[in-house]
């Protein structure tokens, strides 16, 4: 019986470094297919103000009308989202979230309205 | 004569309707988006914080019994983004008979999974108190058949049927279409075997791309689809022998101020169905109920610990 206390003691830290390890910065986790993933509507004005109206039924009640953030929800215009992430990695995002905290994958919305939400997202760093 | 039994009491029915006129008239609606089915769960789970109110609606007559309504209030919560709890509140109404409440189910859906896959699958849990009288036909399972729901109310709401209920919910998503697919395993909890069945649907929105101006009816608003499910016998008699299997087309509608209305006609595909199935449904959803009222704050602002 005393033998398998490590053992369990191991399986137990091992588990935790494998969640710990599966939270982790989500831009390092998403594949290099994903990533490489290239926007349809990249930068196209329709494709933006669609985006934008996606936003406000389906994002702003958490992130704010203009995507500032919210009380404790994170702001979208912050360079992480701007600059070091690119739209295929954002496109991941949306479609898997982060659900172990709190950002629901989106999976719902069609893939081309995605695409629009990304759009709009990165369209927000010209506004900045 | 018509009996009314069983209502719901106005003792809790007044300030049940006054928390729902509250939460309706304080709170911003959300856009459902929601998938057209009826009995068929897609993986989609409610968003964190939200709250759907919702009626689920059916409508049929059995060969040899009175034509009848089967209604539930539904209570959708997004305790977390993994984890959707909802309860329900069952009734049923049947011409020549009673409008009675029938009891309520509890139900907790899962995802074990923390990204989309090809196939995304969600765990389901569900405890139900309910009479033979309900009519919700929220589930078809083992040997149920039209015969069920033709008895009279005073009759059929002897049977107590408190039961587990498991699903195994599989769902995908390809070019704009959904593929769900549900087994279902019904235990009641009176030393009863355990049941068997399914529900499949397939589904897709009018439209795939958003419109750049705001509009109430355009494509992109409208999702249809097709849903199938029945029983599949239980564990001592398990297969499709004196099962009864429903298919119909579904199309739902989800304005902009987050009210989603949907219907579908489904047919009986045997002699144990009931011939015809009308449904509708009404749903209502808004957004971070609690933490309107300042009491479920979640969040750090940050993912990961760094910003989002």
């Amino acid at each position: 019986m005393k033998r398998r206390v490590p053992i369990v003691m191991f399986l137990i830290f091992s588990a935790g470094v494998l969640a710990a390890a599966v939270s982790a910065d989500w831009l390092t986790q998403v594949p290099p297919r994903d990533r490489q993933k290239n926007n349809p509507y990249h930068d196209q004005p329709l494709a933006i103000q669609a985006g934008r109206l996606l936003f406000e039924e389906h994002c702003a009640e958490c992130h704010g009308e203009n995507a500032q953030g919210k009380k404790k929800r994170p702001s979208l215009r912050t360079p992480r989202i701007q600059t070091e992430a690119n739209e295929g990695e954002l496109h991941w995002f949306l479609i898997n979230g982060n659900i172990r905290h709190g950002m629901p994958s989106w999976s719902k919305l069609p893939d081309q309205q995605i695409w629009q939400l990304v759009s709009y997202l990165k369209s927000l760093k010209a506004e900045n | 004569m018509r009996q009314n039994v069983g209502l719901p009491s106005p003792a809790w029915v007044t300030p049940a309707a006054m928390l729902l006129f509250l939460l309706l008239t304080q709170s911003n609606a959300a856009l459902c988006q929601e998938r057209p089915y009826f009995v068929t769960y897609s993986q989609n789970m409610e968003e964190p914080g939200n709250l759907e109110v919702a009626t689920k609606n059916a409508i049929g007559k059995p060969q040899d019994g009175n034509r009848f309504m089967g209604a539930n209030m539904e209570f959708e919560y997004g305790v977390k983004a993994w984890w959707t709890s909802e309860l329900y509140l069952d009734g049923a109404t049947a011409a020549h008979d009673s409008t009675i409440f029938t009891g309520f189910r509890w139900e907790n859906r899962f995802r074990p999974l923390a990204r989309e896959h090809w196939i995304t699958p969600v765990l389901y849990v569900e405890f139900e108190n309910i009479n033979g009288a309900d009519k919700s036909l929220l589930e078809v399972v083992g040997h149920d058949g039209a015969a069920d729901l033709s008895d009279p109310h005073a009759l059929a709401r002897q049977e107590k049927k408190r039961e587990i209920e498991l699903k195994l919910i599989l769902g995908s998503n390809f070019k704009g279409w959904n593929a769900s697919e549900n087994l279902i395993f019904e235990k009641n909890l009176d030393n009863s075997p355990w049941e068997f069945g399914y529900a499949v649907g397939v589904s897709r929105p009018l439209k795939l791309a958003a419109s750049a101006k705001k509009c109430s009816f355009c494509a992109q608003r409208f999702a249809a689809g097709v849903e199938m499910y029945g029983g599949l016998g239980d564990r001592y008699t398990p297969g499709l022998h004196d099962t009864s299997h429903y298919l119909g087309p579904t199309i739902n509608w989800s304005a902009p101020s987050g009210l989603t209305l949907s219907f579908s006609p489904q047919f009986g595909l045997n002699d144990h169905s009931v011939a015809r199935i009308y449904r509708f449904g009404v749903s209502y959803e808004i957004s971070r109920v609690f933490g309107r009222m300042g009491l479920h704050g979640r969040g750090n602002g940050k993912v990961d610990g760094k910003e989002r």
